[in-house]
């Protein structure tokens, strides 16, 4: 076990990918020699040279055909897109492409590429680099879509997500990179050492893909968050000192509804948080199955706090975040229902 | 020209074709060159000097079915007589699908009519691991590869033994064994996917190449531009084709390029080799395709060929060429039909006859009856059998997650 920020777990993570499998290659814009805007690939084309951890044109169409290209022909890509905000030029090689391929040539050819992106806000990213934009990949059939909270969860989720045999697309929360954030700005910066995510283990081992983490155990609700709202999440619910169960989900798609339907049956309330704008949002997409599957459950009107349904503003960012007060206020609310 | 003058009105532009329905056919703007005028360049020459093979044209074959100049590959007779087979079979294969099409048979169907040789020409000069990129208009790689005629009809009507399950659109093939990429309908995607694929073959050690064909149309598409980036900054071992047929449904090629009389030069500007071909010329386009081949095997990277042929048929069987063009405009293509000048060139070498021909077809059309009669036999996409429902629901992810059992389930399949 070493302490590890996310930026070094995701980092770890791919160099023992790197180390373990030969097919393994890395690639972005200034990830090969610089190591990535945020340093995720740092150190890793000295290591392992730059025929496998490279730099690429400014072209994300490219860089993600690349990589389908590459999973044609045996190889196992993990392609970096610097900011979720830039992933829109590649879009239609991963929704017409990337994931319809192992469909269309019937499992002829499959698609084990990872593609890493970090997302959200709280770094005062402005609107070109804040984005959450989990949702339209969650309706992409045929893609895994990921996203951890704490770097032992990134660790084991991106080598999960690397060593599949399906597309996946893993968004980094760009805000925990360095440390956790409950949602406080105006509160010195955590770190990650001394956190208990933050020990993680030096050599290889996955988390499963499609499992939610009950990181809160509770009675009272459920609170169904994941990447930076998880510890947003927790916090508000120490602050309003309720019982709750707190969910990570960590996979968005396929999702972990048993581990969902279970809690929500028990508790009969439910809060879904997310950075990302409200309507079309994946939170509907979790209520309207919360509804399905656990209606009769129910003792109050499913809740959704989340990003408004506006771009992310750079000088009222803390407007837009749903921070403890937001959260609080619903989780209040959702139990006088 | 207009006066240069702040004060003029500026005018809007959108380009015309030379001859729209019920108008003569004009070609006039098309550049030709004699048959072997063009100089062949050394494979590892700078891109840059590639500006008369890139504007020019690369002809072998003249008008009188002679073989010319440096590009003349020096094929044997047997191999020039399996080449237009291959040809004639790719027509015989199109005529009768386009016919079954319009009997209802199947949803849609496209022809290459016009521009067999382009396919037939570039798979005959590469290697059969040699991995392939097409677009919609390359079946003659299947022929060339000898895949066999009974599966690509059972794709097409969509049957029991469709190796797509049904999934795609007729003549979107995939054949993996050999190798031959998944058909995409979006155009040019598959063009900087053939250069991933290129770097994979790179990274690994391995000796194989790729190809990829893109349309004039499909040029103007972003990922025309992404191919090429990543082909020259990587040097990957990449055959770029874009078969310049004059027409995108009903835009013609200047719509994709304006007044450029060439999509082949540019390449230059991407630091790529261009050349141009007459692309109903087997002879030049063998040679094309052989010199990229070659440059590609060496480590030099890619080549951008251009193929100047003539969409002889309608884009697909669900437009009418008669709205956009004038009808007999093919008539008047000034480089004719592929392959009646590869048989007046073995004719012209006494390696052909019209006899010959004659037995070629008629063994081709019941080659191509008595396949579709077999294909038949394991159904049609009208009166099944179809693969079974409940496949629609696998192939997206490995192992089938909850919410798609809980779709089959609700399909009741």
């Amino acid at each position: 076990m070493a302490g590890m920020t996310m930026i070094k777990a995701v980092n770890s993570a791919l160099d023992v990918a790197l180390q373990n499998d030969p097919l393994t290659c890395v690639f972005g814009e200034d990830t090969g020699y610089f190591g990535g805007v945020f340093g995720c690939t740092g150190g890793l084309q000295e290591k392992h040279g730059k025929n496998r951890v490279f730099d690429t044109p400014i072209n994300e169409a490219a860089i993600i055909a690349m990589a389908i290209g590459m999973a044609s022909n045996g190889m196992r890509p993990v392609a970096e897109i610097q900011f979720a905000d830039y992933i829109f030029p590649g879009l239609d090689q991963i929704i017409s492409e990337l994931t319809r391929i192992p469909y269309r040539s019937a499992g002829q050819f499959l698609m084990p590429v990872t593609i890493r992106t970090p997302c959200g806000g709280g770094i005062y990213g402005g609107q070109t680099h804040s984005m959450s934009p989990e949702a339209f990949f969650t309706h992409i059939p045929g893609l895994r879509v990921v996203m951890p909270s704490n770097p032992y969860d990134a660790k084991g989720l991106l080598l999960a997500s690397i060593e599949c045999d399906d597309p996946v697309i893993f968004f980094e929360p760009k805000r925990l990179y360095n440390g956790p954030f409950d949602g406080d700005p105006d509160k010195p910066a955590l770190a990650w050492s001394g956190h208990e995510k933050g020990e993680v283990p030096e050599e290889h081992y996955t988390v499963p893909l499609g499992k939610a983490d009950i990181v809160r155990s509770g009675s009272e609700l459920t609170v169904l968050a994941y990447g930076t709202m998880v510890h947003v999440a927790l916090e508000s619910v120490r602050v309003a000192g309720m019982d709750a169960e707190v969910i990570d989900l960590r996979s968005l798609m396929p999702y972990d509804m048993e581990t969902i339907a279970a809690s929500v049956n028990k508790t009969g309330r439910c809060v879904v948080l997310h950075e990302a704008p409200r309507t079309s949002g994946f939170g509907a997409e979790l209520i309207a199955q919360i509804q399905e599957d656990c209606f009769y459950a129910l003792e109050a009107p499913v809740l959704r706090v989340t990003g408004w349904d506006t771009p992310y503003p750079h000088a009222h960012e803390w407007a837009y975040f749903p921070g403890q007060t937001r959260v609080i206020r619903a989780l209040k609310q959702v139990m006088e229902g | 020209m207009q006066r240069i003058n702040d004060n003029n009105p500026l005018g809007f532009h959108v380009p015309e074709p030379s001859a729209r329905p019920e108008e003569q056919p004009d070609f006039s703007h098309i550049r030709l060159s004699d048959a072997g005028a063009i100089a062949r360049p050394p494979v590892d020459c700078d891109p840059a000097i590639t500006h008369e093979t890139s504007c020019d044209l690369i002809r072998v074959l003249d008008d009188d079915g002679k073989a010319n100049g440096p590009w003349d590959p020096k094929l044997s007779a047997t191999h020039l007589r399996e080449a237009l087979a291959l040809m004639c079979l790719t027509r015989a294969y199109d005529d009768r699908m386009f016919k079954l099409q319009r009997q209802g048979k199947m949803s849609f169907y496209v022809k290459a009519l016009g521009e067999e040789a382009v396919a037939i020409a570039a798979a005959r000069a590469m290697n059969s691991e040699d991995m392939m990129f097409p677009s919609y208009r390359q079946q003659g790689i299947l022929f060339a590869r000898n895949r066999d005629m009974v599966e690509m009809m059972c794709h097409c009507i969509s049957n029991s033994k469709d190796n797509l399950k049904g999934r795609q659109l007729p003549i979107h093939y995939t054949w993996a064994e050999g190798n031959f990429f998944s058909i995409s309908g979006n155009l040019g995607t598959q063009f900087p996917q053939a250069v991933g694929w290129a770097m994979a073959a790179q990274a690994k050690g391995e000796t194989a190449i790729a190809a990829s064909w893109v349309g004039d149309g499909t040029t103007a598409e972003g990922d025309f531009h992404a191919a090429l980036t990543l082909a020259n900054v990587y040097r990957a071992p990449v055959i770029l084709n874009v078969v310049n047929n004059q027409w995108a449904i009903s835009s013609f090629a200047g719509i994709a390029s304006g007044a450029q009389p060439s999509f082949a030069a540019r390449g230059i500007g991407y630091g790529i080799p261009g050349l141009r071909v007459d692309g109903n010329d087997y002879l030049a386009l063998f040679a094309a395709t052989k010199w990229a081949a070659e440059r590609a095997r060496s480590g030099l990277g890619a080549t951008l060929i251009e193929s100047v042929t003539y969409r002889g048929e309608s884009h697909s069987t669900s437009d009418d060429p008669g709205r956009y063009r004038p009808k007999d405009e093919w008539k008047s293509w000034p480089l004719g039909d592929p392959i009646l000048r590869l048989q007046q060139h073995l004719i012209a070498l006494g390696e052909w006859g019209e006899k010959r021909q004659q037995e070629l077809e008629t063994a081709q059309a019941e080659q191509v009856r008595l396949a579709y009669k077999e294909a038949t036999s394991f159904g049609t996409l009208r009166e099944g059998p179809l693969a079974p429902t409940s496949t629609i629901f696998d192939d997206l992810f490995v192992e089938q997650p909850w919410h798609l059992r809980r779709q089959r389930q609700d399909l009741g399949v």
